[in-house]
């Protein structure tokens, strides 16, 4: 149960959606861009989100793209995280994105409310920084497509009023050997500890993590440590561990030691899954 | 508008229902329907006790709003007529103080329509959706397996 009332918008075009949103931050209404709404569902109930006026982008035909486009994958914006496994285009987001939540959780949590959320993990980011992915936004200044890396930085950095539209990630990405694992403090449901997400392209590998910093990262220094070529996996992990950006997350779900200490050993797997042949 | 007068389809009745914009759809099928069959749990989209089926897959009612329920078919427990996987948890004992029961059928009931060769790998991925407070796993485990078997 929400304890604020809000105004609920269905605009059908992206052109729709962002008048909408000018208008009614005009009014003063902090709107909101609402996709799967879980984030608003549940931070609302407890009080650390409000807003007067959602804008719910799900019925725009752009946001619910999922097709091959020449070279490209195209995800839309409102997929579900179950649309995306069920049709499995991309098997590495697969992967990453069916650690997140929990199945019936997964039906409603969108790939561009994973990836824009409040909540530090935003696992399905990481497929999308390892392949060089570019983003269509939709804004006030009129759309624009990014490359990933431009844009994202910790987090997707949005102008007011902008919203994801799409992803577009090239097939040779998506054909890619790749590596993906999360690991939970305990059992196989509870919050995560740290999620590693690895491809291979051009025999280097590619690395982002997510869950050890307060945001998810991929990083060229580490990627850097893990391809120096004629050194042991063990001096390469140990290259990686000492240029991770900072701060490494210290609280209830993991010390930063232990974060640490399961970082090391994921790295590990990462270079026996996709590099095996080279330094077994 | 913060309220809005909605037509629901749930259990393949169309229901008319004024709704603030902010009430969920579990808030609305227990509150304003009568539907009391999805229970509410966590209300958080943890524990999976309030899971209906919407257009045939899982859905936490808690985490749905009832606007957005428009133009989709709802099924709930209620709208279950004597579904195998009813008879299933009554006859493999799947269940003691039955809080988490009606949300566990339905959740086993859409992974039954959806993916009826479903192996362990599937079941346990689906059925991690939702929590059973009496620990009546293994019976729940063998009440899905009966029915996808029979299939």
């Amino acid at each position: 149960m929400l304890p604020f009332d809000f105004d609920y918008y269905k605009p059908e075009t992206l052109q729709e959606a962002v008048e909408l949103y000018q208008y009614l931050d005009q009014q003063g209404k902090q709107p909101m861009v609402f996709s799967g709404g879980t984030e608003l569902i549940t931070l609302g109930r407890i009080d650390l989100a409000y807003t007067e006026a959602v804008i719910d982008i799900k019925w725009i035909a752009e946001c619910k793209v999922m097709q091959v486009s020449g070279d490209h994958l195209l995800l839309g914006s409102t997929l579900t995280l179950t649309q995306i496994e069920e049709a499995n285009l991309f098997p590495l987001l697969t992967k990453t994105a069916s650690e997140v939540a929990d199945h019936s959780a997964r039906g409603k949590i969108t790939l561009g409310g994973n990836i824009c959320a409040r909540i530090f993990y935003r696992e399905a980011v990481l497929p999308f920084l390892l392949a060089d992915s570019q983003v269509v936004i939709a804004g006030p200044d009129g759309g624009k497509v990014a490359a990933i890396h431009d844009v994202f930085h910790e987090e997707l950095k949005l102008k007011r009023g902008e919203f994801l539209v799409q992803t577009a990630t090239e097939s040779r990405f998506i054909r890619a050997p790749f590596f993906s694992v999360k690991r939970r403090q305990q059992w196989e449901t509870g919050y995560p500890l740290i999620t590693v997400a690895a491809l291979k392209i051009d025999q280097e590998l590619r690395v982002a993590i997510s869950g050890l910093c307060p945001f998810p990262f991929r990083s060229k220094e580490i990627e850097a440590a893990i391809n120096k070529s004629g050194q042991s996996a063990t001096v390469r992990v140990d290259g990686a561990l000492a240029v991770l950006p900072k701060p490494i997350l210290n609280d209830v779900e993991g010390s930063a030691e232990y974060r640490l200490f399961v970082l090391r050993n994921l790295l590990i797997d990462v270079l026996a899954a996709l590099d095996g042949a080279r330094f077994r | 508008m913060q309220s809005h007068t909605i037509t629901l389809n749930i259990n393949e009745e169309s229901h008319i229902v004024t709704v603030r914009a902010a009430d969920t759809l579990l808030y609305t099928l227990r509150g304003k329907l009568g539907l009391t069959g999805a229970k509410p749990g966590c209300l958080n989209g943890d524990c999976g006790a309030c899971t209906v089926n919407v257009d045939g897959w899982p859905m936490k009612s808690c985490l749905m709003l009832a606007v957005e329920a428009v133009g989709k078919k709802v099924t709930t427990i209620e709208g279950l007529k004597k579904a195998p996987i009813q008879q299933a948890f009554i006859e493999n004992f799947a269940f003691q103080c039955g809080y988490c029961t009606p949300g566990f059928i339905m959740n086993c009931h859409s992974l039954i329509e959806q993916h009826p060769d479903a192996d362990d790998r599937t079941i346990k991925e689906w059925l991690e959706s939702n929590i059973c407070r009496c620990t009546s796993y293994i019976e729940i485990e063998q009440a899905v397996k009966s029915v996808l078997k029979k299939k």
